[in-house]
This record gives structure tokens, C-alpha cells and sequence, in this order.
């Protein structure tokens, strides 16, 4: 009998191995084609077992699938391995499926307007160089940009034009003639832009003065004066007797008419219930504002007693009143945590207190 | 017409809750359909899903009323409740009050009513407490706040727009 199931277990674990052996090789017609970079492994063998014309057929169809990924594993385990931070990882070679596009070809940006010009003046870019001499400091210099050749707003003599003012900055000139060619150039930026992306630019549309605007049109255009400013609008004073503009606050928001009914119903049940449950809700900022505004008071009259003390005493008691008995540990959002300061008072020190309950009502709160 | 906010809903419910206590939820949360507050030119109607989805075709100006008027809330955003609320607020009502025929003219036209004219009273209605006027014949007649606590043989003053 012994000898029998012994027998029997060799037997069974023959079977096994050789169960399993066969699970780990596959046998296949045509051999897979495997793309490791993407995972990728595809079968080329024309599916025999799958083609009967009637339901799906579910243990076929997962049968060839277990295959299938046993062999890309098998072809996984092949790959050179690495350990990265107590893992074996496998190396993956770069993938060589080309995979299509995620979004669509980018559609041509229009022209800009110096571009539409210059095609239709027939003007091509010169070849300019990077590079140019600059007599003044004896280098290389850029063309343009940071450290320029010509900068004529670092030049540190300039002589007065014979027809200008001799009491004109002409330094400031300089800077200012800069700061509006930047300007004109970003305006001209924005507006190219705009067109590529058929987006409107706010337009000075009505707002010249022509000595023929109507009322309403001198209104609008002082409103908008009003709110161009680099705080739009918001520290310009007013005249004596001009009244604050209407309806100029947050235009409010509502839920709309046909919401989720559902939701609505839920949120004014869950309102009914607050109403009801009689007891006052623990707001817990408000809460956490307390308990911090209390510790703070109460650490501020400590140290205003320990230095009278030290003072008198020559510092006989070491700092016996960092002990805050637990609070509720809901209004927890305090910085630096409440439980580190809970157990951190030295036990027996003075007699009063016992074992690290906190003495005072206030705080209970 | 737009949904009212958390803010006026629960101004609202506060007032209503005065009267029917916990049982709005059943008129919050109805079993035979959905039924939803609207405000309407600062006036709340309590309508059905079916008739607001009809209302919702007419014009804001040219809308009237739709569904049930609660109430309204005033310029200073607080709620009044109007008597047509009152087919839903009595049958749910937590205290009532009964008055006696006599008493009953008197009181839909307006004069106060003395404490002889009280039929019946449920029992524990505390002070300033909200309840529904009853006829002796179960008619709903006003919700209404009382004034003071019941004593016995006291003249009891009870006025019909005392109720807001």
C-alpha cells in the first residue's frame, strides 16, 4: 500500500512536470513576430479553432490568448536583466513598430502680415551674419540683443541736435523711442497671433476722439480708459462729484433650471438634516483658530511668569509647562502636529499636576 | 426663474420647518414624483418636474405663477410665507390650534382672538411656537406663531397676520 502511493506521488509528479513543460512551450505553426519595445507579439497563424459560424467561443478564444502571452514571457525572460532598487528589471529594446499619429497634422498658421508683404513684394531673407565688429568696444558683438553692437541707449555722450531743445533728456528720449518701438512690436505679435488662432484683439474701434460722439459713446470710451491701467482700473481716483459706475460687481452665478434633479433633492435633504440634528456643528477652522489662539496666550503668559520667576529665583524650574493634555483630535490641522506636543512634559515635576491632565476649562471646547 | 441658492433654501426651510418641523422632507423627498422650489421674480413656487418643464416655455415676463406659491422673500432677502402654502404646510403640521365657530369669522377677518375662542390645542405647544389655525371642522385656516405660552383662564391675544 505505501509502496503504492509512493508509487502513485512520483507518478503524479511526473505528470506534473510534464504538465508543465507543456504549459511553458508552445507549439505553433508559424512562429510569433515579437515587438519587445511595444510588448508586442503578433500571430500570424490563421485561427482553425475560432472559425465556426455561432456564439464566441469563450475557452478557445482564451486558450489561444494564454498561449500567445506565454510565448511573449518567454521571449521577456530572454531579455538582459538589471537590478534598479531591489527589482530585476528587463531591459527592453527600442521598439520597432511605428506607431500613428495621437492628434492631427498641425494645419498651416496663416501669415504674418510682414510675411504676406514680403511675398508679395517678392523679398527674400539675407544671409546676414551672426556677428558683427564693434568699433566702440573693440569686439564682437551680436547683431542684436543682450550686449548689441549698436545700442545707441548706452552711448554715454550725446550731442544736442541743432534744432532740439537744449533742456531735453536726450538719454530719456532714446529709452523712450525704445520702449514704444518694443511696444508697436509686441502689439504686432499679438495681433499676428490672434489671426492664426481667429481669436478678436479688443479693438479701439469707437473710442477716437472725433468731437461727434454721443453720450453713450463718451461713456463707454471713458469706462474703458478707466480700466486700462496696469491695476485695471482699480486705484483711479474719482472726480469730486462723479457717482461709482452700476453694476460694475460679480455677475452671480446659478445652478441651472433643469439640474440634476437628484443632486438637488440630495443636497437639500442633507441640509434638512444639519437643521435637525440640534446639535451645533463643529466648524472645524473655527475650532482650530481657537485652540490655537488659546496655546499661544497661554505659552505667552508662561514665559511672562517663568522670566518674573527667573528673574527672582535664578531660573530654579526648567520649562515645566509644555504639557497639553490631548485635545480632540479632530481639529487637527494645526502645523507641526498636535500629538507631538501630547506626552512631551516631564512627569513628575511639579506637584500640582497629576500625570499630564491639563488643569483649566478653557480649552475644552 | 432659477433654482434657489444654499443660502435662500435655507432661509426657507428654516421658516417652513417653523410650521411642519421635520416633515419637509417629505415634501422635499415625494414618493409620487419630483417636485422642486423655482424662484420666480423673488416669489418660490413649489412645482412639479412635469408643469416646470411646460413653464419653462414661457417667456419670464409673461410668466404668472406656476405650480404652488410658498412664499416670497423681500428686498432684505427675508422669506414670507404666503397662505397658499397652506395645503401643504396643514396636512403636515407638528401643532395645531382649533377655534370655535364663533371665533372663526372674527379671526379670517382679521381681529384678534381671545383665549375663549380656542377650541382645542395640541399638547406641549411651547411659546412663540408656529402652528396651523383649524376650524372645528378641520379646516385649515392660517398658519400662525404664537404669542405666549398657554395659561388657563388668561385672555390670549392670537392676531391672523401674526403669522410672518
Amino acid at each position: 500500500m505505501e509502496g503504492q502511493s509512493v508509487e502513485e506521488l512520483l507518478a503524479k509528479a511526473e505528470r506534473d512536470e510534464a504538465e508543465k513543460l507543456q504549459r511553458i512551450t508552445v507549439q505553433k505553426e508559424l512562429e510569433l513576430e515579437f515587438d519587445l519595445g511595444n510588448l508586442l507579439a503578433s500571430d500570424r497563424n490563421p485561427p482553425t479553432g475560432l472559425r465556426h459560424a455561432g456564439p464566441t467561443q469563450e475557452a478557445e478564444l482564451r486558450a489561444l490568448a494564454r498561449d500567445n502571452t506565454q510565448l511573449l514571457i518567454n521571449q521577456l525572460w530572454q531579455l538582459p536583466t538589471e537590478r534598479v532598487e531591489e527589482a530585476l528589471v528587463a531591459r527592453l529594446p527600442e521598439p520597432s513598430t511605428r506607431l500613428p499619429r495621437e492628434k492631427p497634422v498641425p494645419r498651416p498658421r496663416p501669415l504674418t502680415r510682414w510675411q504676406q508683404f514680403a511675398r508679395l513684394k517678392g523679398i527674400r531673407p539675407k544671409k546676414k551674419t551672426n556677428l558683427v565688429w564693434d568699433e566702440v568696444s573693440g569686439q564682437w558683438r551680436r547683431r542684436w540683443g543682450y550686449q548689441r553692437a549698436r545700442d545707441d541707449t548706452k552711448e554715454w555722450l550725446i550731442e544736442v541736435p541743432g534744432n532740439a531743445d537744449p533742456m531735453e533728456d536726450q538719454f530719456a528720449k532714446r529709452i523712450q523711442a525704445k520702449k514704444e518701438r518694443v511696444a508697436k512690436n509686441e502689439l504686432n505679435r499679438l495681433r499676428n497671433l490672434a489671426r492664426a488662432h481667429k481669436m478678436q484683439l479688443p479693438s479701439a474701434a469707437g473710442m477716437h476722439p472725433t468731437g461727434h460722439q454721443s453720450k453713450e459713446e463718451l461713456g463707454r470710451a471713458m469706462q474703458v480708459a478707466k480700466v486700462s491701467t496696469a491695476s485695471v482700473g482699480r486705484f483711479q481716483e474719482r472726480l469730486p462729484k462723479e457717482k461709482a459706475p452700476r453694476g460694475s460687481g460679480k455677475k452671480r452665478k446659478f445652478q441651472p433650471l433643469f439640474g440634476d434633479f437628484a443632486a438637488e433633492r440630495k443636497s437639500q435633504l442633507e441640509m434638512l438634516r444639519v437643521m435637525n440634528s440640534k446639535k451645533p456643528q463643529l466648524d472645524i477652522t473655527r475650532a482650530t483658530n481657537k485652540q490655537m489662539r488659546e496655546e499661544d496666550q497661554e505659552e505667552a503668559a508662561k514665559r511672562r511668569k517663568m522670566s518674573q520667576k527667573g528673574k527672582r529665583k535664578g531660573a530654579r524650574q526648567g520649562p515645566g509647562g509644555k504639557r497639553k493634555g490631548g485635545p480632540p483630535s479632530q481639529g487637527g490641522k494645526r502645523k507641526g502636529g498636535l500629538g507631538g506636543k501630547m506626552n512631551s512634559g516631564p512627569p513628575g515635576l511639579s506637584g500640582k499636576r497629576k500625570g499630564g491632565q491639563h488643569q483649566g476649562g478653557k480649552r475644552r471646547k | 426663474m432659477r433654482p434657489l441658492t444654499e443660502e435662500e433654501t435655507r432661509v426657507m426651510f428654516e421658516k417652513i420647518a417653523k410650521y411642519i418641523g421635520e416633515n419637509l422632507q417629505l415634501l422635499v423627498d415625494r414618493p409620487d414624483g419630483t417636485y422642486c422650489f423655482r424662484l420666480h421674480k423673488d416669489r418660490v413656487y413649489y412645482v412639479s418636474e412635469k408643469i416646470l418643464k411646460l413653464a419653462a416655455n414661457i417667456s419670464g415676463d409673461k410668466l404668472v405663477s406656476l405650480g404652488t406659491c410658498f412664499g416670497k422673500f423681500t428686498k432684505t432677502h427675508k422669506f414670507r410665507l404666503h397662505i397658499t402654502a397652506l395645503d401643504y404646510l396643514a396636512p403636515y403640521a407638528k401643532y395645531k390650534v382649533w377655534i370655535k365657530p364663533g371665533a372663526e369669522q372674527s379671526f379670517l377677518y382679521g381681529n384678534h382672538v381671545l383665549k375663549s375662542g380656542l377650541g382645542r390645542i395640541t399638547e406641549n405647544t411651547s411659546q412663540y411656537q408656529g402652528v396651523v389655525v383649524y376650524s372645528m371642522a378641520d379646516v385649515p385656516l392660517s398658519p400662525l406663531n404664537l404669542p405666549r405660552h398657554i395659561k388657563e383662564g388668561e385672555k390670549l391675544l392670537l392676531h391672523h397676520q401674526e403669522a410672518n
